[in-house]
């Protein structure tokens, strides 16, 4: 550590705040923000629960990028010495550091990312080949913590606030490609609307910054393609 | 919260496809108008392209092939990417896309000049 004083900013209602957080060798951006809420000023609101990049809600915008600020080590985002933190974008802030999570998650809802089941619990569960095509498709998206990350990250989101968004486009998708999910013509239905899929103009800044290393962009294209097929081979 | 960081090669395949893509449009009334005077004034036309003989015009030229290229190529990346089922590579295809571009623009630009 080239320091031994951190120069922190954090955006609060009120504008920008600067403090002087001690550096260690082992420190998280989640641990400095702990530092300042605990040493400094603890009017600071923000959101962390599980500290080890399980539960997906530390996320913020840290240096103008968005991460999980549990698994963000200092050394790797300082900026000489400085890091300025703040809410994730795209959503509407509570207070300080603590975002509003009920669009991202109404627009999971919105793109049909729920279980759409068939068989009842007398039927035997239905059966998943592992090397199918479709079920590497939807492992690829499966391990989605829901922290909005890609949602924060996307310029698309940004410009258009109906627009569903990467993380719900990749969990239907997942859908879509499990064989245990009976909701394609609900989920095709849900992602070609106005906020749909067809909206990504695949920068990629979603694919580029999960944290998870997730690839929505790609999911999002796939959707494009099924869309599309629905629409010309099997009509609307 | 500003936005974040944006130089990553994806993003910028994006603003230079929708730039591209707008500057063209923009061109097109020009080029339509320069046409027409094929049919409406002929002599005007010869003396309108003596002007292309200008290093200025070439250079331009130049430009406008390396936007219609770029557009292109760029174009043919995203179709390829929502119509093929692949996934790896993106980036690369970008940049390819950038270096026909040049390599057809600046092919061009030689044989202008």
């Amino acid at each position: 550590m080239p320091s031994d004083v951190l120069h922190v900013t954090i955006d609060r209602a009120n504008g920008p705040e600067s403090f002087e957080v001690p550096a260690y060798d082992n420190q998280t951006v989640l641990d400095v923000v702990s530092w300042v809420q605990q040493n400094a000023d603890p009017t600071l609101s923000y959101r962390f629960a599980c500290r080890v990049g399980m539960c997906g809600s530390c996320a913020m915008m840290v240096n103008g990028v968005p991460r999980w600020t549990c698994r963000t080590h200092v050394s790797k985002v300082t900026d000489g010495a400085a890091i300025h933190v703040g809410p994730l974008r795209n959503l509407p802030i509570i207070k300080d550091l603590a975002v509003d999570m009920d669009p991202f998650f109404d627009k999971w809802v919105a793109a049909e990312g729920v279980h759409h089941g068939g068989l009842t619990r007398d039927d035997s569960i239905a059966v998943v080949d592992e090397g199918s095509a479709t079920r590497v498709e939807a492992n690829a998206g499966i391990e989605c913590i829901n922290c909005s990350v890609c949602y924060a990250a996307c310029d698309t989101v940004a410009g258009n606030a109906d627009y569903l968004g990467p993380a719900a486009l990749q969990r239907a998708w997942t859908l879509l490609n499990d064989a245990k999910d009976e909701g394609s013509v609900a989920i095709l239905d849900a992602v070609s609307g106005d906020g749909g899929c067809h909206n990504c103009h695949s920068m990629g800044s979603c694919t580029l910054y999960c944290p998870n290393e997730l690839d929505p962009m790609s999911a999002i294209a796939g959707l494009k393609r099924e869309t599309a097929k629905n629409f010309f081979w099997r009509g609307r | 919260m500003k936005a974040p960081a944006r130089a990553h090669p994806l993003w910028i395949a994006y603003i230079v496809h929708r730039l591209s893509g707008v500057a063209l449009a923009a061109f097109l009334p020009l080029h339509f108008w320069v046409l027409a005077m094929a049919v409406s004034d002929p002599g005007r036309l010869d003396g309108f392209l003596a002007l292309t003989e200008a290093t200025l015009v070439k250079v331009a030229e130049f430009g406008l092939v390396f936007l219609l290229a770029v557009h292109m190529f760029g174009g043919l990346r995203v179709l390829a990417l929502e119509w093929l089922p692949w996934r790896p590579a993106q980036k690369s295809l970008a940049a390819g896309a950038a270096a026909i571009s040049f390599l057809i623009a600046g092919a061009f630009f030689l044989q202008a000049v």
